[in-house]
């Protein structure tokens, strides 16, 4: 029973990073650059549904749908006004830059007085509840983040394998120079993904929220997505979201049963392995550029 | 303006180029030797920190600049020097031998990391050194019947066979002198074949494959160095605030680190040295500014972070060679005086650099 309930908790917190992972897929996979700034961007989400619900007084789902399309939006506008200059440059510089801009948002959700340094709490319907499935008791917060994950992903599915824009983003992905010639607006396609990818983190902010709390810190969360994508391999969405689940499945029986400090490290741990053994990652593909 | 004619090859590697660059450094190096006969007491500690992460930044430099790679637990390795060379020093171990024995061991974890990581592309090294950076905190946490865990531990004055350097102008020159060979190392082995191997690789890993440079042997060289200049750097940061804890070693102090040499300028030796007076003085200007800003601002605890985010992307975005590109910039316009153009230092267009197959 207790390994049930611990998988369960597991699952649920490596969709979280799966999540996450999953947008520095999309963007990893559209530019080929990393992106530093997922984790902060889903703290942003988290404020920004926070902001509507608490102080704006907007109802529930509206205020959820709305925060993920401004969101959306926000990654936009990021991508046209700080990303797009220096495309081309070194992907070193763009890492840089995300360091950035993620310092940044950082920075000024602290600076606005009082609501910036406190950690909140999200109102959400289903706050501490609980079902009793015969022995097991099962966190409604827990469940709510693998059913939206679970949508979410038959959602890209869709998306990627049947709209027009899921396709050229697959093209784009795959051969910019060649999706390019064939008419595929690649920068306008950049924009998007990064717009997706943002909406995504935001989402995974508002599913961590209740967990969790709100915070401007929380978005360092972030951090154990980058163990998520080597696992699954970079530039693999459904590997974004088997990373994810690996990572999030080990840290919960790492917590459980190895040592005290083992909890926070062992994504690490997993990482190194997976260096070592499997450096491409479960999913990755495993061509390298020939001369 | 100033023409050099190169008539042999020993010309074009000496470290000096010509009279005005041995005037100029002489000055430097003189004006820094003096430095504590004149400067306050706070300033002289301030220096000392310039010349730490100087040296930091040099290491950092080295891979990141020079060969291309980036690691993103580069604090690591500034921790493990720390505290080897501060456990080393509490035993009672001279000096000397305890800064070699820290250089050592850094390098040697430089390599373990670096051997697996180094295989495939760039990002998956930054994500080694991130994992890395991470457990060795961790490290230094949970193994604190070495370390004094979250208590941190304390450090003694250095002890050179037996002198003890236990006044701030005598670490001060202590610093000097190490900074100054560190420089003069990393000069020496960027204009030896080792060095050009490196830059050969930042500029293209496939020509300088095709050139017969053995790509990992080179990286996992660059990495293990890199690692036992920062492990360096950390052993004098440990004696200078005499106290290291686990904290002083996290992803924040690598991300300072890349800030560093970004804003310095990436692929300068002079830029470590540029980047490490930045990162220095930023705080104590920010502290200056505050009482001009209105409160709201000026008080609010993000600030620090908001400026450091806000100088990175517009270093990345308008100056991509960092506080040196610009110094190089001015330089030009002054030697060539009126015939400097707008466009002399234009970055190039270029396409998306791709690792995929394609």
């Amino acid at each position: 029973m207790q390994f049930i309930q611990l998988t369960i908790s597991g699952i649920a917190q490596g969709c979280i990073y799966g999540l996450i992972a999953l947008g520095f897929v999309l963007i990893y996979k559209a530019t080929e650059t990393v992106s530093f700034v997922q984790g902060d961007l889903m703290m942003l989400g988290a404020f920004a549904g926070l902001a509507l619900m608490t102080f704006l007084g907007f109802p529930f789902w509206l205020a959820v749908v709305s925060s993920i399309a401004a969101m959306g939006v926000a990654g936009v506008a990021l991508e046209r006004v700080v990303i797009r200059p220096i495309l081309g440059q070194p992907a070193f510089s763009i890492v840089m830059l995300t360091i950035g801009i993620g310092y940044v948002l950082r920075g000024l959700i602290t600076m606005i007085p009082v609501i910036g340094t406190d950690t909140h709490v999200m109102p959400v319907p289903y706050k501490d509840q609980v079902w009793n499935v015969g022995a097991l008791v099962l966190n409604v917060e827990q469940m709510v983040v693998i059913l939206c994950t679970a949508l979410l992903c038959l959602l890209l599915f869709a998306i990627f394998k049947y709209s027009k824009v899921g396709i050229a983003m697959q093209a784009s992905s795959q051969n910019q120079l060649a999706a390019y010639y064939m008419g595929i607006p690649v920068k306008k396609l950049n924009g998007l993904v990064w717009g997706l990818a943002s909406a995504v983190a935001a989402i995974a902010g508002l599913l961590l929220a209740p967990i969790t709390f709100v915070h401007a810190n929380m978005g360092f969360v972030g951090l154990k997505a980058f163990p998520a994508a080597v696992v699954g391999g970079f530039g693999s969405l459904p590997g974004a979201i088997v990373g994810g689940l690996v990572i999030g499945l080990v840290e919960s029986m790492a917590g459980f049963y190895a040592p005290e400090g083992w909890k926070d490290i062992a994504p690490y741990v997993v990482v190194l392995v997976m260096l070592w053994v499997k450096p491409n990652g479960i999913f990755g593909d495993t061509l390298r550029k020939k001369v | 303006m100033r023409f050099i004619f190169k008539t042999d090859y020993a010309q074009d590697i000496r470290l000096a180029k010509h009279g005005g660059q041995v005037f100029w450094y002489g000055l430097m190096m003189l004006l820094l030797v003096l430095v504590p006969w004149f400067a306050p007491e706070y300033w002289l500690t301030q220096l000392t920190f310039v010349l730490i992460y100087s040296v930091a930044g040099l290491g950092l430099m080295l891979v990141a600049g020079f060969t291309g790679q980036f690691s993103i637990g580069h604090a690591a390795f500034l921790g493990m020097g720390a505290y080897t060379h501060a456990v080393l020093t509490n035993m009672g171990v001279p000096f000397p031998v305890a800064l070699v024995l820290a250089a050592a061991l850094s390098a040697v974890t430089g390599v373990v990391i670096g051997v697996p990581a180094l295989r495939v592309k760039g990002i998956y090294l930054g994500m080694a050194t991130l994992s890395f950076g991470f457990i060795v905190q961790e490290l230094f946490t949970r193994w604190d019947s070495v370390t004094g865990g979250n208590k941190g531990m304390h450090v003694k004055a250095p002890d050179i066979f037996g002198w003890k350097l236990e006044s701030g102008e005598e670490f001060y020159y202590l610093c000097l002198v190490l900074t100054t060979l560190c420089t003069l190392a990393i000069l020496n082995l960027l204009r030896s074949s080792t060095g050009r191997a490196f830059v050969a690789i930042r500029d293209s890993e496939v020509s300088a494959q095709s050139m017969g440079i053995h790509l990992a042997r080179y990286k996992t060289t660059s990495f293990a160095l890199s690692a036992a200049i920062t492990g360096i750097a950390g052993a004098l940061y440990a004696h200078k605030l005499q106290f290291i804890s686990p904290d002083q070693f996290s992803l924040l102090q690598s991300i300072e680190l890349l800030l560093l040499i970004v804003v310095g300028g990436l692929g300068s030796v002079h830029g470590a040295f540029l980047g490490a007076i930045f990162l220095i003085s930023m705080p104590q200007l920010i502290a200056l500014s505050k009482d001009y800003l209105p409160p709201a601002i000026g008080m609010a605890p993000g600030l620090q972070g908001v400026v450091f985010g806000v100088v990175l992307i517009a270093f990345v975005l308008f100056e991509p060679m960092g506080i040196y590109g610009r110094w190089l910039k001015i330089r030009t316009y002054l030697q060539i005086f009126p015939f400097y153009r707008k466009g002399m230092f234009k970055r190039q267009k270029s396409f998306q650099k791709s690792d995929r197959l394609s």
